[in-house]
């Protein structure tokens, strides 16, 4: 799976993707269920040394490994400073050995970012840059709870060109509340004449915990009619959620069919403009796929950085602990350590790496490789998943290649996606 | 404790209407008496199944024996046993009745006397005892107990002059109680010295013991090494250990004698052997009669049970099995659906037994159940002349073959406050009930009496009766009888399939309605699948209602951030889970918990 072309040192050492979480954002969206919570400049400074301190303790267990991709998610990172970003840069490249080619992405949202910023943080060495731009009407943004304009995402986008960076994603959301059909259709070609390299587009999903959760908890059940919905009544303003007075109604979701018709027009409209499809929610312009998010489908080794940070390391899945206070007593000097701040510690079984080979390979647009899996696991496709593979392949939710090698989603398996992958899950022996 | 004289012993139990204070009362007479210290009781010592607690109802008959040292200077023996108040539980009653001498009727100080108080003093005075009334809840600011004391001589003709008024709940005057029990409660017969003749009231099956057998001695006595018979099966063993009921436990004693209510084991193994209602005797010096039978009740109410997982079939076997020891009203028979697979058609006494058996099935076996709806007997008349009694629609012959058919029909009584009287009778003319009168108790108080199909009050009569009343009417029901009716069987087609397990029998005229709101439910509960699945309401064959489970279109789980692939597993997972408690009927997969919803139909 190769995509770059490797210095002969780097071609035998294994490939690793870095995670840094960035736990803080100016505020919360109302939609969001991340780690994530709006903190003094105080807090991030601390954490930025724990972090650092991490980096330099972990490092020391990834010798025969060579750093692919590294990529800064939260939260919102773009709230560390030039010269913050900086110095964990330093650190990585110091700790690992970094290709020299390596995707670099760092994630942000605007009404975070300025020029002067954006010319830092590329010449820090991030040399992808996400933007979290959700929609490009004010009303939709500000029903998200989201803390920029469209206007101030423009300016950024822009800023960022001139910056110097060439390889640019933005996130989208459709099916938010009040957005209409064409409301989305308009988000999507606004930004695709931008010409971003990658676009991703996610359906809102109503997550517990959330002040959405609240509010629109009943309305999120799919199978619920058009009249059934709501969501549109007027909210009582005695009611403190957090938001008062910016927060003035909470607009209706769109209906089961609208919605749809998002999903299904997105993939459409984004072609026209020279971006394929290549897992369920993400588009790129040719060659600019995503690879660190790529290594998850594909399951190629990464380690998580910092609070709540999940890994995968050599078939042993874990994440770290999300306790802020317990984070930093494990990793306040670069001297202390021994402790782990490991949770969830799961060595994977064989058969659990199949399923994962499975429910998430196929969520590429590329599929699955039958001789793949025989070479990860010894065994046959068909031995483990045959009776599967046959009854999806009827139901036409899941179609072979002619050379009977790759395996992927139809159109109508992706749709289903969610149905067809539980079908790879494998009893439990007992 | 040193020799038990017979004149010192009193058998007796509590009778009151649902709500009047049995269970309390129950609890201060076992504190009052010393078997335990004020510290030891638990609320409510005697309803010892969390259910019952949960409830606040008492299902099971269970006894306890207690020492009460009277102000004439004699030590007193109570054998208290306690009865089931609700009307599904008669037979209980009269299985417990059985083993007393006497009774103590509580009345509620408030509300006087009800449906029920009456039932169970019949009840009582049926089986001779002595009855004397207590009223309770005096402690009320609405308590009228000179107006229930009136009520009392009224109405049941009991002397009330001296009626105790206590407060269960503050333990007020508790004592006189005691002090009645004993004057009034009339000391047991029957001598230690003729052959053994005990009544089996109540069993229960321990794994280490083999069954327990609980009795009243009649006459004679019983040890350790007797050799003893079971009138009616034939069966003879050698008793093991015999005992006395201590708050939720057995203590073990030498010899159980004429008068005494106790326990014995004999390594039991087969529940059969030991039928309640029973006789117990001397193999070799048998009693030269059985005692009276008890009421011998059929049960009213029958529905499908089969165990979620098919494999399971053999524990719900021994589960029932075992359960029906316990509850000799309980009555079960291997079927087979389609739908469902292997499982059994049970007969209860009424729907909260029904329900009762649910949950301790799932609880104290740990079963996973799928219910089907609950219908009555129907009495199916073919042309051929011959008459089937029928517990389970799908056996409804042809209806070429069937020249009518009858329903079961209760007479029943609901005592009501004057003001609900209009919202009551209109509940039972939907009921397609037939009044026949209503008289007035007293001035805000009147007993309407109307006669009602039983299918009409299985389903919910109970609940829509309290909230119509805000809780304040109570309803006693007997069978009257059967006639003829016109009655269809309801079909529910899923994906052009029927589905036996829900089928079922209703009134013509109420066949549109009740399909319709099944097919709702129905579509309610079947989780899109990946084409449209039909579902219709069919009566001979001719469709009445009809909804449609659209087809899956989109099920996408967009995101996933941060490469935390354990969350998206388990959501996966979660999925995946939904679809083991599923029924496959054809290719549609229905969840078990929509055989169910066909019993919640009237929910509002």
């Amino acid at each position: 799976m190769s995509e770059t072309i490797l210095s002969p040192a780097e071609a035998v050492k294994r490939p690793l993707g870095l995670y840094l979480h960035i736990p803080f954002c100016k505020r919360k969206c109302l939609y969001c269920d991340f780690l994530s919570a709006p903190a003094a400049n105080g807090v991030i400074a601390d954490y930025v040394e724990a972090l650092i301190a991490q980096i330099s303790q972990e490092a020391a267990q990834y010798r025969d490994y060579v750093v692919r991709t590294v990529f800064f998610g939260g939260g919102t990172p773009s709230l560390l400073s030039v010269s913050q970003m900086e110095r964990i840069m330093k650190r990585i490249f110091m700790s690992f050995e970094v290709a020299k080619d390596a995707e670099i992405t760092m994630e942000s949202n605007p009404g975070t970012l300025d020029f002067e910023a954006l010319k830092g943080y590329r010449n820090a060495g991030i040399n992808r840059l996400s933007l979290g731009l959700q929609s490009a009407c004010d009303a939709e943004l500000q029903a998200l709870g989201r803390i920029h304009s469209y206007s101030d995402f423009l300016e950024n986008f822009h800023g960022a060109r001139e910056a110097g960076f060439t390889n640019i994603n933005v996130d989208l959301m459709s099916a938010l509340p009040g957005q209409s059909l064409a409301g989305w259709l308009d988000t999507l070609k606004k930004v695709a004449e931008l010409g971003p390299e990658h676009i991703s587009a996610y359906s809102l999903i109503i997550e517990e915990g959330t002040p959405f959760w609240e509010r629109y908890r009943d309305c999120g059940d799919s199978r619920k009619e058009s009249e059934e919905r709501c969501g549109s009544r007027p909210r009582q303003h005695d009611q403190n959620d957090g938001f008062g007075e910016k927060q003035p109604h909470w607009p209706a979701l769109p209906d089961e069919d609208e919605e749809r018709l998002m999903y299904e027009q997105t993939e459409t409209l984004l072609q026209s403009y020279g971006y394929h499809r290549y897992e369920i929610s993400n588009y790129a312009k040719a060659g600019k796929e995503c690879l660190h998010n790529k290594g998850y489908w594909r399951r190629t080794d990464y380690l998580g950085l910092g609070l709540g940070a999940a890994s995968l390391v050599k078939n042993m899945r874990w994440k770290m602990t999300d306790d802020l206070e317990a984070y930093q007593k494990v990793f306040h000097t670069e001297k202390s350590g021994r402790q782990s701040c490991r949770e969830d510690v799961q060595v994977l079984t064989k058969a659990e790496q199949m399923e994962e080979f499975m429910f998430l390979g196929l969520r590429l647009t590329e599929g699955i490789s039958a001789e793949e899996f025989e070479k990860q696991f010894g065994i046959g496709i068909r031995k483990v998943y045959g009776p599967v593979l046959d009854r999806l392949k009827k139901d036409e939710l899941l179609t072979g290649l002619a050379d009977g090698n790759m395996l992927k989603l139809t159109p109508r398996g992706v749709d289903l996606s969610n149905y067809v992958l539980a079908q790879f899950l494998l009893e439990e022996e007992e | 404790m040193a020799v038990i004289n017979q004149s010192n012993i009193r058998n007796f139990c509590i009778i009151a209407h649902i709500d009047h204070g049995k269970s309390t009362l129950a609890d201060r007479i076992i504190e009052k008496t010393g078997l335990l210290t004020s510290r030891e009781m638990q609320e409510q010592v005697l309803d010892n199944m969390d259910l019952e607690r949960e409830r606040g109802i008492t299902i099971k008959s269970q006894a306890v024996r207690t020492i009460y040292q009277a102000k004439d200077g004699e030590e007193y023996i109570f054998n208290l046993i306690d009865t089931p108040g609700h009307v599904d539980f008669n037979y209980e009653v009269s299985r417990a009745l059985a083993a007393c001498d006497g009774a103590v009727l509580v009345v509620d100080a408030a509300q006087g006397i009800e449906a029920q108080t009456l039932a169970n003093v019949y009840l009582a005075l049926d089986h001779d005892l002595e009855v004397f009334p207590v009223i309770n809840k005096i402690d009320l600011p609405s308590a009228e107990p000179e107006r229930v004391k009136e009520e009392i001589e009224d109405i049941i003709g009991l002397d009330a002059s001296d009626a105790p008024l206590i407060s269960a709940k503050n333990g007020l005057n508790i004592e006189d109680v005691l002090e009645q029990i004993v004057t009034k409660i009339p000391a047991p017969g029957g001598s230690m010295d003729n052959p053994l003749q005990a009544l089996i009231f109540d069993s229960l099956y321990d794994p280490y013991k083999g069954v327990i057998v609980f009795f009243r001695i009649m006459e004679g006595k019983v040890q350790k090494g007797t050799k003893v018979k079971m009138m009616a099966t034939g069966a003879v063993f050698d008793v093991v250990e015999v005992g006395y009921f201590g708050a939720g436990q057995f203590i073990p004693c030498e010899e159980l004698s004429a008068g005494m209510v106790g326990y014995l084991t004999a390594s039991i193994k087969n529940v059969k052997d030991t039928r309640v209602g029973d006789t117990i005797t001397n193999a070799d010096r048998p009693c030269s009669q059985p005692l009276p039978g008890y009421k011998k009740v059929n049960p009213m109410v029958y529905c499908g049970m089969y165990p979620a997982d098919g494999a399971k079939y053999p524990d719900l076997r021994d589960a029932l099995e075992k359960l029906q020891l316990n509850d000799a009203s309980l009555f079960y028979e291997p079927e087979t659906s389609i739908a469902l697979g292997f499982g059994f058609r049970c007969g209860f006494l009424g729907l909260l037994h029904l329900e009762i058996i649910q949950e301790r099935l799932e609880r104290e076996y740990n079963l996973d159940l799928v219910t089907t709806a609950p219908g009555v007997v129907y009495r199916v008349h073919k042309t051929s002349g011959e008459m089937i009694e029928l517990t389970n629609p799908s056996n409804l012959p042809d209806p070429s073959e069937i020249d009518y058919m009858e329903e079961p029909i209760v007479s029943a009584e609901i005592m009501v406050t004057t003001e609900f009287i209009g919202p009551i009778m209109e509940l039972c003319q939907e009921r397609r009930g037939r009044y026949l009168g209503m008289e007035y108790m007293e001035e805000t108080r009147a007993l309407l009496k109307y006669e009602l199909p039983l299918n009409e009050i299985i389903y919910d009569f109970f609940d829509a009766l309290k909230s119509r009343s805000r809780g304040y009417a109570s309803f006693d029901y007997e069978i009257k009888g059967y006639e003829q009716s016109e009655l269809v069987k309801l079909d529910i087609l899923i994906n052009k399939e029927e589905v036996d397990a829900l089928s079922f029998i209703v009134h013509k005229a109420s066949a549109y309605e009740r399909g319709r709101k099944m097919c709702e439910k129905l579509k309610d509960e079947i989780p899109r699948h990946l084409f449209e699945i039909p579902i219709q309401a069919a009566v001979g064959g001719k469709v009445i209602a009809r909804e449609t489970v659209k087809a899956m279109r989109k099920d996408v789980l967009a995101k996933c951030y941060g490469g935390d692939i354990t969350r998206k597993k388990k959501l996966l997972e979660k999925q995946k889970e939904g679809k083991k408690r599923m029924r496959q009927i054809g290719n549609v997969e229905i969840p078990q918990k929509a055989f169910m919803s066909v019993l919640k139909l009237d929910d509002k």
